[in-house]
């Protein structure tokens, strides 16, 4: 039987296939620090398709789709897995949305999603490398510029 | 077939060469034919923000030679704004008393909030240093009258690239059209990445430089804009490129720039032209302003659905 490098967790979600420099990032994202269930996070782990990678459970959290949104802008080759009693029960990779609303902050402190009630939202102009438009300002943003709201 | 009625003019990006082109046409029939009466009864809002001359006259004008009336204001100053009411609000309230609304605003994106946000077309007239898609309009009808076409032309783009929205505009509209562009530019105004990405994804011949010399004999236009102070947050920084660029007949003469190059500027200018050029051959910036009417007369009365 395979050892596995991070233990298996009952009921609850894993992120499986994180560019490993990113898994802090996607686990601030999912603000593990507020789960009061088993959170197991592995860096650096051997993988056959990113040479390095990050793995991240999280007992008894079910992700939502917004959630997941925000995994792909970061981590564009994860994997989500939705465990019960241990088994698999749903598997999809994540899909950075078209239309991205109220989850990336624009970097242009000019914009004016960075004022008042406007709800920041961008559109996708190119998946990988990851670019997006501002849908206010126009300027376009890459990986390096992505902040979360 | 291309119709423009309640259809809202945020960005250059939102037109293909056909739009363009349709739009150009319709401010030719606008220059060349006698319209009055057609916006008989309809009122234009002028939300200017942030100062302006030309583009908030001329589009007074245009819409005031076709018998439509204009309200707003020249500055926020002395409106609700002042007391903190949000833009969402202003123009959510504005909205009410008006067909169309042209907006200028200090802030990136404002035009584009204002058009999600209401009902009637919003038409945008400078936001940051964003875009200003009429003066391109402008730009565009101004070139094509000068020169006989837009297509092919080797256009040069002096002085600050970084902040001058004009230029963002103009340069994705001359895309369309083959344009091998010099971007001539102190260090710190240059070109800003995105939009060379985004010209070189478009395949255009794109060049850049800090000076006219050995590239002023190549062009056929020198779209030259003012260094604006206002948008530099320290004035050191302003103070180092102010005055960089001065074109004058002589130092054009010196550049053996060709016979029919053409210079033009959305002005105002401060020191980057020198009066010695107005009466050349070369200048057509003040034409280049008086466009702004025919264009902004096809653009209201297109948008306003009387001209198809």
């Amino acid at each position: 039987m395979k050892q596995l490098d991070v233990s298996a967790i009952k009921d609850g979600s894993v992120i499986d296939h994180i560019d490993s420099k990113s898994t802090l990032k996607v686990a601030d994202i999912l603000n593990i620090k507020a789960e009061e269930d088993v959170v197991l996070v592995g860096m650096n782990l051997t993988s056959k398709y990113l040479g390095k990678k990050g793995i991240i459970k999280i007992g008894g959290k079910i992700l939502d789709q917004k959630e997941v949104n925000k995994i792909a802008l970061i981590a564009p080759n994860a994997t989500v897995n939705i465990i019960k009693d241990y088994e698999v029960v749903k598997k999809f990779e994540v899909v950075v949305p078209e239309v991205i609303e109220g989850i990336v902050k624009c970097f242009n402190p000019n914009c004016i999603s960075n004022y008042g009630n406007t709800k920041a939202k961008q559109h996708l102009i190119n998946k990988n490398p990851i670019k997006l438009r501002c849908h206010y300002c126009e300027r376009v943003m890459g990986a390096n510029d992505i902040v979360l709201i | 077939m291309i119709s423009f009625k309640q259809r809202d003019v945020i960005s250059i990006l939102h037109f293909n060469k056909e739009e363009l082109l349709y739009l150009l046409d319709v401010t030719k029939r606008m220059e060349q034919t006698h319209y009055s009466h057609i916006l008989k009864g309809k009122v234009l809002a002028a939300l200017f923000f942030e100062p302006s001359t030309r583009t908030r006259l001329s589009f007074e004008t245009a819409m005031k030679r076709l018998d439509g009336m204009v309200i707003g204001f020249a500055e926020s100053g002395a409106t609700s704004i002042a007391k903190g009411e949000s833009l969402s609000d202003s123009v959510k309230t504005i909205e009410g008393y008006c067909d169309v609304i042209v907006l200028r605003h200090y802030l990136e994106g404002a035009a584009q909030l204002a058009a999600d946000i209401v009902n009637v077309p919003v038409i945008n007239a400078g936001d940051g240093s964003n875009q200003h898609p009429t003066q391109t309009f402008l730009d565009l009808y101004t070139i094509q009258k000068t020169k006989g076409t837009l297509e092919g032309l080797k256009i040069g783009f002096l002085g600050d690239l970084k902040y001058g929205r004009t230029v963002h505009s103009l340069a994705y509209a001359l895309a369309y059209f083959g344009a091998e562009m010099y971007f001539i530019s102190p260090p710190n105004l240059r070109m800003p990445k995105d939009y060379m990405e985004e010209l070189k994804n478009r395949h255009v011949a794109c060049h850049e430089a800090e000076s006219l010399q050995d590239i002023g004999k190549r062009l056929d236009v020198i779209y030259c804009t003012r260094i604006q102070e206002e948008r530099f947050a320290d004035p050191i920084e302003f103070e180092k490129v102010r005055g960089i660029y001065r074109l004058s007949k002589p130092i054009l003469e010196g550049l053996g720039v060709k016979d029919d190059l053409k210079i033009m500027h959305p002005l105002p200018r401060v020191d980057e032209m020198d009066e010695s050029l107005d009466g050349t051959n070369y200048a057509i910036y003040f034409e280049q302003a008086r466009n702004g009417i025919p264009v902004r007369k096809a653009i209201l009365a297109t948008v306003l659905g009387v001209i198809e």
